[in-house]
């Protein structure tokens, strides 16, 4: 059947054709998707799971693999960070059915920390990756991918990078999909454990098998030379093939050469893709990656060829291409006269910035404001994490000191403490981010007697990649009524003496529960405890009435956007308020009261 | 038929279902259709928009700088933003209603909106609509994204027929909105029709 759907959903759907038995997963702008579709379609026997985080995941996925079962395993690129210690040893081991892990990167970047690239992690890992340029191909390339698995047993890296993940295009795909039938494992202790002897022998294999790929890689039909035999040539791939080809389509006598397979690099293919050019810009988001490969090729070779891109200046060295950006270096690099597109815009009236918010009603901006409110005088380190909930550091809220990876805020937290006694160190974590990375290094505050003040912003869902369930909300991806984690009970059985539930929208109740908390030694625990808004029913709206004095105070206290000012006077917009009532417990003169929706 | 179709506004306006149904009902008139949409943080309300190029060759998921056939802006500083995507002869349906951005409460630059339309105005093809007063018998601005629909359809532009556009809107909308949504259409289409260039 024909449908119109996401690049994600297009490697979801690839991976139902191709017969996956196992699909694991943990949500990241831009992959989240993937693991969406799979779970909404007919996937009769297969199982499809939520990772707890992307370690997880690849370890779920290691066992079945080596049953002979095909397996997907889906992350963004800084997922793929958490799940190196198991990728890393899995590349020396090897797999028996089919692995491939998507790990997507986020040129820009658009939702990420980092703007790292996975094909340096498959040259660094020493395995396969496939770079896709559209959702068709990404359909196509995810069955080569498991072809090129089993073939060399080994687990392939998949990488689509967000302009793919979230385009949507129409793919063909079978209405009914048969997951493969798998041997199960068999036992043999000189495969399947890894022992230095092991890990020295596999090295040599590992070494001598890529070249063989690289080989085969040059005859892969994605690798391709287009247009004419120009001297001045064009190296893209990904996207950005994409986005070269836009410009080039209307130039067809610039060679244009596309690699698909960025590792093992197609050097065959590559050689004779150069014959007769005497320069190539490379085109390519993120790092120089290909630029670098000709590079070593061409010294290895002897081939005089000027190389330009990203190391040249010719390519921007940071943030995502664009089919305009490519027009604009490809003009330049063609000696092409610049055209201007479009409608002049050099007189246009200053645009309004629209800086992410936390939503209106958002019950984070409660907690946070509670501790600001309550530790207001006193000095306080603010620890972070990802999620939703770095939007706290956004005025006038200002309650987010640093961010620096999952889980990080508490680990820091403590840190922060060592160093200054005097101070008293917040850690502000997501239930689902609590789940994933944050539950060791409550075990580490404990272990080492910090002092701290942990608080789970717990909304029952994943809310910044897309509600995904996780261990405490009591659902899974199988569509299974399974039980709750709860947060307080993990808490209480690492040891924290001191966990409080409070609800953050009960203003003067969770000053108080935080006053209580701060003056307490050791490590405390705070379970802010109130539902996500954009996935409940909003049970109210706030109005302000004619008491108000027009102070700001509501306005420049929480920063909330339903509150706004009309001809000068504030009120609340009606189609945003949720009815959470933490300005009409702020208010100095009780203008602001709670009506029925 | 080859057309460039840029969708615009704040996250949580319903661009994205705006997009779904020109898309699905580009295919569903039998042309190839290709997306993109703005994904994760840029969301929780700052600028969003979808690209949909309808037609073969078109490679890249957005569309080059003027080339958009039409822009759909629920927002009349986001058209500006995206103004750089029309084609010189391309026409943009506006919504004049501006929102806010929430550190406007915080900082007052005193943006309403008018001087954007005031641009646009002199800039380009334009249909500037109130969206409030459009939305207003139904009780909510959130129909607009079905109403705007209605305008780009009955004006001729969009290149696609009303009546796909409207059965794909019925087979998107939830049962009890079915019959709001329609009306919603209806009253764009009228607004569309005044400017209609069969």
């Amino acid at each position: 059947m024909k449908e119109y759907v996401m690049g994600n959903g297009a490697i979801g759907l690839a991976a139902l054709a191709a017969g996956v038995n196992l699909v694991s997963g943990y949500p990241g702008t831009p992959s989240s998707e993937i693991v969406e579709t799979i779970a909404k379609y007919p996937h009769n026997g297969v199982h499809v799971e939520w990772s707890v985080n992307e370690k997880a995941a690849m370890e779920v996925a290691a066992a079945a693999s080596y049953s002979g079962a095909r397996t997907l395993v889906t992350m963004k690129q800084v997922g793929l960070n958490v799940a190196s210690d198991p990728l890393m040893s899995l590349a020396y081991v090897g797999v028996k059915g089919g692995m491939v892990v998507v790990s997507a990167d986020d040129p820009g970047p658009i939702s990420s920390q980092t703007e790292q690239d996975t094909r340096r992690f498959a040259e660094f890992a020493r395995i396969p990756v496939f770079d896709p340029a559209s959702p068709e191909e990404a359909y196509e390339m995810i069955g080569d991918a498991y072809e090129c698995s089993e073939k060399h047993n080994t687990p392939v890296l998949f990488r689509p990078t967000t302009r793919v993940d979230h385009a949507y295009a129409a793919i063909e795909h079978p209405e009914h999909t048969v997951p493969k039938k798998y041997p199960g494992f068999i036992k043999d202790s000189s495969k399947w454990v890894i022992f230095p002897r092991l890990s020295f022998a596999n090295h040599a294999m590992i070494e001598k098998r890529n070249v063989e790929i690289g080989e085969e890689f040059s005859a892969y039909r994605f690798n391709t030379v287009e247009g004419g035999d120009s001297e001045k040539a064009v190296v893209a791939s990904g996207i950005s093939y994409s986005y070269a080809k836009e410009f080039l389509k209307d130039h067809p006598d610039v060679k244009l050469i596309r690699v698909a397979t960025p590792y093992p690099f197609p050097e065959s293919f590559m050689k004779k893709a150069l014959t007769g050019v005497k320069e190539v810009l490379c085109l390519e988001e993120l790092s120089p990656y290909n630029e670098e490969q000709i590079a070593k090729l061409c010294g290895r070779n002897g081939i005089l060829l000027t190389i330009r891109g990203k190391l040249t200046g010719d390519v921007p060295a940071s943030g995502e291409l664009s089919t305009n950006m490519i027009e604009g270096i490809l003009q330049g690099y063609l000696g092409l006269p610049k055209e201007s597109d479009g409608i002049d815009m050099s007189d246009a009236p200053k645009l309004p910035v629209r800086p992410p918010v936390l939503c209106a009603g958002c019950p984070h901006r409660a907690s946070f404001y509670a501790v600001k409110k309550a530790m207001k005088g006193r000095k306080c380190y603010f620890c972070g994490d990802i999620g939703c909930y770095t939007l706290g550091n956004a005025q006038p809220l200002d309650m987010c000191d640093t961010c620096l990876c999952m889980g990080a805020g508490i680990t820091m937290a403590q840190g922060f403490s060592w160093v200054d006694k005097e101070g008293i160190a917040f850690a502000f974590v997501g239930d689902s981010t609590f789940f994933a990375s944050g539950m060791t290094g409550v075990v580490n505050a404990v272990y080492n007697n910090a002092n701290m003040i942990l608080c789970v912003l717990d909304n029952s869902t994943t809310a910044m990649t897309g509600h995904q369930p996780h261990p405490g909300t009591g659902r899974n991806m199988m569509g299974d009524i399974v039980a709750k984690v709860d947060i307080a009970s993990v808490l209480q059985g690492i040891g924290l003496t001191k966990v409080v539930t409070v609800n953050p929208l009960n203003l003067t109740e969770a000053m108080g529960t935080v006053r209580q908390c701060a003056d307490l030694p050791g490590v405390k625990a705070i379970i802010f405890k109130s539902p996500c808004v954009a996935i409940t029913k909003p049970s109210g709206r706030c109005h302000v009435n004619e008491n108000c004095i027009n102070c700001g105070a509501c306005i420049r206290e929480i920063g909330c956007p339903a509150l706004i000012r009309v001809d000068g006077q504030t009120t609340i917009d009606p189609n945003l308020c949720t009815g959470c009532g933490l300005c009409s417990q702020i208010c100095p003169v009780g203008a602001i009261e709670e009506v029925a929706r | 038929m080859k057309k460039d179709i840029l969708i615009c506004g704040v996250g949580g306006q319903g661009t994205v279902l705006a997009s779904k149904i020109i898309a699905a009902s580009a295919s569903e008139a039998g042309d190839p259709v290709h997306s993109a949409e703005t994904i994760g943080m840029a969301q929780r309300g700052g600028p969003v928009t979808s690209h949909v190029r309808i037609g073969e060759g078109a490679y890249s998921p957005l569309i080059p700088f003027g080339s958009a056939d039409m822009i759909l802006a629920f927002e009349p500083a986001e058209a500006v933003r995206n103004l750089r995507y029309l084609k010189k002869d391309g026409i943009v349906i506006v919504n004049s209603v501006p929102v806010k951005p929430v550190t406007e409460s915080l900082m007052p630059t005193g943006y309403d909106g008018t001087e954007m339309t005031e641009y646009l105005k002199k800039k380009c093809t334009c249909i500037v609509i109130d969206g409030e007063a459009l939305c207003r018998p139904f009780g909510s601005s959130r129909y607009f994204n079905i109403a705007i629909l209605g305008v780009a359809a009955a004006s001729g532009r969009l290149g696609i027929a009303k009546e796909i556009v409207l059965s794909e809107i019925e087979r998107r909308v939830p049962a009890k909105y079915i019959e709001a949504n329609k009306a919603a259409f209806q009253a764009g289409a009228e607004i569309g029709a005044q400017y209609a260039v069969n």
